[in-house]
């Protein structure tokens, strides 16, 4: 039986796979991994301004999140920077300031290297309500917003010519995400969560022949590297964060391998 | 007008006007599609067809004129371009039900009318260009929609798979009673089924039967004496002799698509 302190990590990552992977997927068709970053690095000050006002740090990095996708969102409708270069400089300036704030703290201490890089065993039974019940609420929002979501992802204009409400659905897309973001971060912490997401996602694409089978492969994929992370951190005392993202990605690369072989394996049997 | 008297109008253009970097892209356009009826718009590359339909889809901020649509119409929409990204699994399938939900009856028949049942279960990337085509035709043909737009939909499509298409257009017309905005730049292949052709070069160059365009001055000023008689071709096989070729062919090869007022009179 593990100690309750590893349990709850445990249930708290298990968690954020089920709902990383399915919107991992969108983050993957979209093309937001960059996105998704300076999302995932405004959340470092979220928690340090959440330290400063004495607000509860989940909040903290919730309101920073959303505070910066409406932001975001705001900027793409003007054209003079493209996307990439404004969100490469948010991304960086948002970890930057989020560094600086968190130094300039010096009567609280806060663990700088868990945020950057999560802290699986010190999540408490507070943050794992936080968890799961932010998690459940995403993918029931996720499962709302499904189909015009994927259809203005395929083609936006086609979906808003024929009805779907294309602007509501990406605000809503972008708090979702800042929702999921909240919750991640303690599992793998600001600078690897965005891996978490899309990188089940990816694994999955060959072996998937509909957005939801991928959707539903992605969540099993960040399920089997949580747990072999996990394993691999208690078994080896890793830092839990890097050993969740390792382990996604050698069964992505896995994934891939077997991919290929089996086309090579298909094109030989059909020649 | 040579408009269907029967058919509610559905949507409808009045002077629309759009600049986009410092270009005038449409100049007061007037359009309207009634219920049942085939409207082609037809200009050349660049003319801002696609943008008309797209401001009458409510696609684009326009900085002039009004859009009226039909209270409660619905669209189906088949745009000009349409590549999904190979990350994306997608099935025919799935695609179908991209905007809305229909039964596997109802996926099933529409694929059936356009003739592309057998491609249901392929991923949209595999498919080629005219099987791309008549897929997205039934897709936008699912849930009887008032409307259909069509922005160049025999684009890739062999020479005899276009005759079987707009074929097919016209047949879904009829059966659905939908109204249609096909845009084309294939003047040579305007479909002999077209209620009304309209010709527009950024602002609106003539408009009526497809005959009439055919010799309408102003057409014939825009696309030169070989386009005119192709598309008379098409519409009425055997009307297109001697008036129309004889006499474009003397004072035919100096018009330029600036200069197209109606000095020029064709026959």
């Amino acid at each position: 039986m593990l100690e309750p302190f590893l349990l709850h990590g445990l249930i708290a990552g298990l968690g954020v796979a089920l709902v990383a992977g399915p919107l991992g997927c969108f983050v993957v068709w979209r093309r937001m991994a960059y996105f998704g970053d300076a999302l995932a690095h405004s959340a470092l000050l979220g928690v340090a301004l959440g330290f400063l006002l004495g607000v509860n740090l989940t909040i903290g990095v919730l309101a920073s999140s959303v505070a910066l996708a409406l932001f975001v969102l705001l900027m793409q409708t003007q054209r003079r920077l493209a996307s990439d270069t404004l969100l490469g400089i948010l991304a960086h300036a948002m970890l930057a300031f989020g560094v600086i704030v968190v130094s300039l703290m010096d009567r609280v201490r806060i663990d700088l290297l868990g945020y950057l890089f999560g802290d699986l065993l010190a999540v408490t039974v507070g943050d794992l309500y936080w968890i799961l019940g932010g998690g459940a609420l995403a993918l029931a929002a996720l499962a709302l917003l499904w189909r015009p979501l994927l259809a203005s992802s395929v083609h936006e204009e086609m979906a808003r010519a024929e009805g779907v409400p294309v602007m509501r659905v990406r605000l809503g897309f972008m708090i979702l995400f800042a929702v999921v973001i909240a919750i991640a971060m303690k599992i793998v912490g600001v600078l690897l969560i965005i891996s978490l997401l899309i990188i089940p996602a990816a694994a999955m694409r060959p072996f998937a022949h509909t957005p939801e089978a991928m959707a539903a492969l992605a969540a099993g994929a960040g399920v089997i590297a949580v747990l072999a992370g996990f394993n691999g951190s208690v078994e080896w005392d890793l830092p839990t964060g890097p050993a969740i993202v390792a382990a996604a990605t050698i069964l992505f690369v896995l994934c891939q391998a077997a991919a290929a072989l089996w086309r090579g394996v298909a094109r030989a049997a059909r020649a | 007008m040579p408009e269907r008297a029967n058919g509610t109008t559905l949507v409808e253009g009045r002077g629309l006007r759009l600049r986009l970097g410092g270009h005038d892209i449409l100049q007061g356009v007037d359009v309207s599609v009634r219920a049942g009826e085939i409207v082609t718009v037809i200009g050349p590359n660049g003319a801002g067809k696609s943008m008309m339909a797209r401001a009458l889809l409510g696609l684009v901020a326009l900085d002039g004129g009004t859009v009226t649509r039909k209270p409660g119409l619905t669209v189906g929409y088949m745009p000009q371009r349409f590549a999904v990204d190979s990350v994306l699994p997608l099935t025919v399938r799935r695609l179908m039900t991209l905007t809305q939900r229909a039964s596997a009856a109802a996926i099933g028949a529409a694929l059936d009318e356009v003739g592309a049942a057998h491609l249901l279960s392929r991923q949209v990337q595999e498919l080629s260009g005219g099987e791309l085509q008549r897929v997205l035709l039934a897709r936008a043909l699912l849930g009887d929609p008032d409307l259909l737009v069509l922005d160049e939909p025999i684009q890739g499509v062999d020479v005899t798979g276009q005759m079987e298409l707009y074929g097919l257009i016209a047949r879904l017309r009829d059966r659905h009673g939908c109204g249609i905005l096909l845009i084309s730049h294939d003047l040579h292949l305007v479909m002999a089924a077209t209620d009304r052709v309209v010709c527009i070069n950024h602002h609106l160059c003539c408009e009526g039967k497809p005959e009439a365009v055919s010799r309408d001055p102003a057409y014939l000023a825009l696309f030169g004496a070989q386009a005119a008689q192709n598309l008379a071709v098409y519409t009425h096989a055997h009307d297109h002799s001697h008036d129309l070729a004889g006499e474009v062919v003397e004072d035919g090869h100096h018009h330029d698509h600036g200069d197209h007022h109606h000095a020029k009179k064709a026959s």
